[in-house]
């Protein structure tokens, strides 16, 4: 399937000499002495990047890194200095105003850091706004409204106005007139960075809720790693207005591309953005149903372990085994490995499970946490050791 | 120095319309003496009774019982003062000229917000023309209309129409520049965005501007008196030439209770006033979990929220 969205060789220069300012940076002059020669600013340059149908794609950056310029590049409410943007195989910068205006009053939505709601329309119509600039009759506008303002938890304050609500539930209707014009794409600025840190984290599960059942393709700026790592499933990370890392959460948490990518992730709270695919192990030592006891017995005492994962026909995890046990059921004359000689002393999770979930459950048993798919097939296990490796590890290049 | 005859060239450029176009201020003055004389008309001879009651009534719903009452007595003091019929011309002149001024003011101030060129022509045009002494402004006035109520009135436009412009300006661009974004990234057109964003939010600051277009205009009355228009500046003006204090003082009471009256009502529009607190009122209280008390009060982030 085609990305919704493409961004190929995006630049924009603030200032007078924008064509002198392309040619220095296009000979990768960096930003200070852009300035210093042409008095220009190079707010973005040379940034491209694909987003998928689905995707959640976080553009991460201080302020002052460009972010919220690129983000206004993606809709044209700034025009582009360089490159081409294009939505669903729609190259934007070739449409007229009118089109322009009509893609994004119908396939464009943007959440705003501010809300940018209308301080004198109800919050119903501020949700129906862009159905009221698409001229759709009332009754209709009313409805998808009201849809929108249920799916963000607020219908029943639709007659308030904006300022009778506090911060949270503003940036819920600025949410809601976003869903209600039913685009293809979001694009957020800073959605949650004006909010206290509850609410915060209570708008991003919302937004996780939303993404699961809507599927849209989102595009969301911020400045915090932890947010974009709780959200993102692709990260580009911003820096002066070029791009220093694009990849998955985990991938740049394990390979920061250059000192100012690990400084951030030295602050992420790791055991929130690895999962347990991320700590995934092969296991040392499994065991068959049916196998010899003695036989497993002295491959444990090989591998120094107390227990071992058994496994069925199908894969599935049988039970344990444990040493002790074993040796006993070998004095008492039984050398096949049954379902008799077996415990369930053990713990399970799923792989996109992230360690914060499981951490207490490491280390509890005779054996590692097994990791399984849906059906209870072990796919591998996250040893203790692995856990203790991934939060104590400290970015390769910052250390270096 | 070289002497330049800039006086001149203006008195020529004047002599040189009026060869020219003379019909343009026929016209322009056939215009005004209709409207002046139409409204004046309507407002002097009526009874006082009518028009103190409707004046009371449109006080009572922009404002409140405060300048309704206020509105009873001055007005009932204007009669016993016998002055009803010139502070009834002088309101119409005073109408007529704030309601041109706005109208050539408030399009002048919109384009200035969103054209920074007529914004930077319009500025120090602006200037001079609140900088220039009100009696200079006579002089081109009486050459272009003659004597009477007609030069008064234009006289007033101008020198009223800068704080029309002004705020109007300063009201758009003051607008949230977010919410202007907001609305270029739902795809409004410029136009849904002047009339449904720009033009509501910029409202108390143009509101604040057409009452200093009124006031500035009521306080041109005395000068067009000078001229020979009728009401309340003539009064001023015989008691000046006559020097009789007692008819002067009571002229000028008259502006002045007429000057608050017209002050408290505009300064009112665009801001919440009693009918719009009563109605909003009570949409509030239908609301659950929330008391009218909560009236305004600004976004506070931290506020729990029923979810």
């Amino acid at each position: 399937m085609p990305p919704v969205l493409r961004a190929t060789g995006l630049t924009k220069v603030f200032g007078a000499r924008e064509q002198e300012a392309l040619r220095l940076a296009g000979e990768g002059v960096g930003r200070d002495e852009v300035q210093r020669r042409t008095g220009s600013t190079l707010a973005v340059h040379d940034v491209g990047f694909t987003v998928e149908r689905g995707e959640l794609f976080v553009i991460m950056g201080l302020s002052g890194s460009g972010k919220s310029t690129l983000v206004r590049l993606l809709n044209r409410l700034i025009e582009p200095s360089a490159g081409t943007i294009e939505v669903d195989g729609q190259d934007l910068r070739a449409l007229s105003d009118a089109d322009l205006r009509t893609l994004r009053n119908e396939k464009v939505s943007m959440v705003f850091q501010h809300f940018a709601l209308l301080p004198h329309r109800t919050v119903r119509e501020n949700a129906a706004y862009a159905l009221k600039i698409r001229g759709i009759g009332a009754a209709e506008q009313r409805e998808r409204a009201d849809w929108a303002l249920r799916t963000v938890g607020l219908l029943e304050r639709a007659d308030a106005r904006p300022d009778q609500l506090s911060g949270g539930m503003q940036q819920r209707v600025g949410l809601a007139r976003a869903l209600a014009a039913d685009s293809e794409v979001l694009l957020m600025d800073e959605p949650f960075s004006a909010l206290d840190p509850l609410i915060r984290r209570d708008m991003q599960d919302l937004l996780v809720r939303l993404q699961t059942e809507l599927h849209k393709t989102i595009v969301f700026i911020t400045h915090d790693l932890n947010e974009a790592m709780r959200l993102g499933d692709r990260i580009l990370m911003l820096k002066d207005g070029r791009t220093v890392q694009l990849g998955t959460g985990p991938e740049i948490i394990s390979a920061p591309a250059d000192d100012y990518v690990a400084d951030f992730t030295s602050d992420v709270d790791r055991t929130r953005v690895l999962t347990a695919g991320d700590l995934l192990r092969e296991p040392r030592l499994t065991a068959r149903l049916g196998q010899p006891a003695g036989e497993v017995l002295r491959a444990l005492g090989a591998a120094e372990a107390n227990g071992v994962y058994v496994l069925g026909e199908d894969g599935r995890i049988a039970g344990v085994a444990r040493d002790d046990l074993l040796a006993r059921a070998l004095q008492e004359g039984r050398t096949a490995l049954g379902p008799q000689e077996l415990v369930a002393d053990f713990a399970t999770t799923a792989p996109d499970r992230p360690l914060v979930e499981f951490v207490h459950l490491v280390g509890r048993s005779a054996v590692p946490l097994g990791v399984v798919d849906d059906d209870g097939r072990l796919l591998g296990v996250v040893p203790r050791a692995a856990v203790l490796d991934a939060l104590a590890a400290v970015p390769a290049r910052r250390g270096a | 120095m070289p002497d330049i005859p800039l006086g001149r060239w203006v008195a020529d450029l004047i002599d040189w319309l009026l060869a020219t176009v003379p019909w343009l201020f026929d016209a322009i003055s056939a215009v005004m003496q209709v409207l002046v004389d139409g409204l004046t008309g309507v407002l002097a001879t009526a009874p006082p009774v009518v028009w103190i009651v409707v004046f009371t009534l449109i006080a009572l719903v922009v404002r409140g019982w405060g300048l309704a009452l206020y509105t009873v007595l001055a007005f009932l003091l204007v009669v016993s003062l016998e002055l009803w019929v010139e502070t009834m011309q002088t309101l119409a002149l005073v109408l007529v000229a704030a309601v041109i001024a706005t109208a050539i003011g408030v399009p002048i101030g919109i384009l200035a917000a969103r054209n920074r060129a007529v914004s930077v022509v319009v500025r120090p045009v602006l200037d001079s023309m609140q900088t220039t002494p009100v009696f200079v402004y006579l002089i081109p006035a009486v050459f272009f209309f003659g004597v009477g109520v007609v030069p008064g009135v234009v006289a007033t436009i101008l020198f009223a129409i800068p704080p029309g412009v002004r705020l109007t300006e300063l009201g758009i661009r003051q607008v949230d520049r977010e919410v202007v974004e907001a609305a270029h990234a739902f795809g409004a057109r410029p136009g849904q965005i002047l009339r449904e964003v720009q033009l509501p939010l910029a409202l108390p600051s143009i509101m604040a501007g057409i009452n200093q277009v009124i006031m500035l205009a009521l306080s041109m009355v005395v000068t067009a008196g000078l001229l020979g228009a009728a009401g309340l500046g003539a009064v001023v003006v015989r008691a000046v030439t006559q020097l009789d204090v007692a008819s002067g003082f009571e002229g000028g009471l008259a502006v002045v209770l007429l000057a608050i009256f017209l002050d408290r009502l505009t300064a009112a529009f665009g801001q919440t006033t009693a009918l719009s607190r009563l109605v909003r009122g009570r949409a509030r209280r239908t609301l659950p979990g929330r008391t009218a008390s909560d009236a305004g009060e600004p976004a506070r982030a931290g506020a729990p929220e029923p979810v």
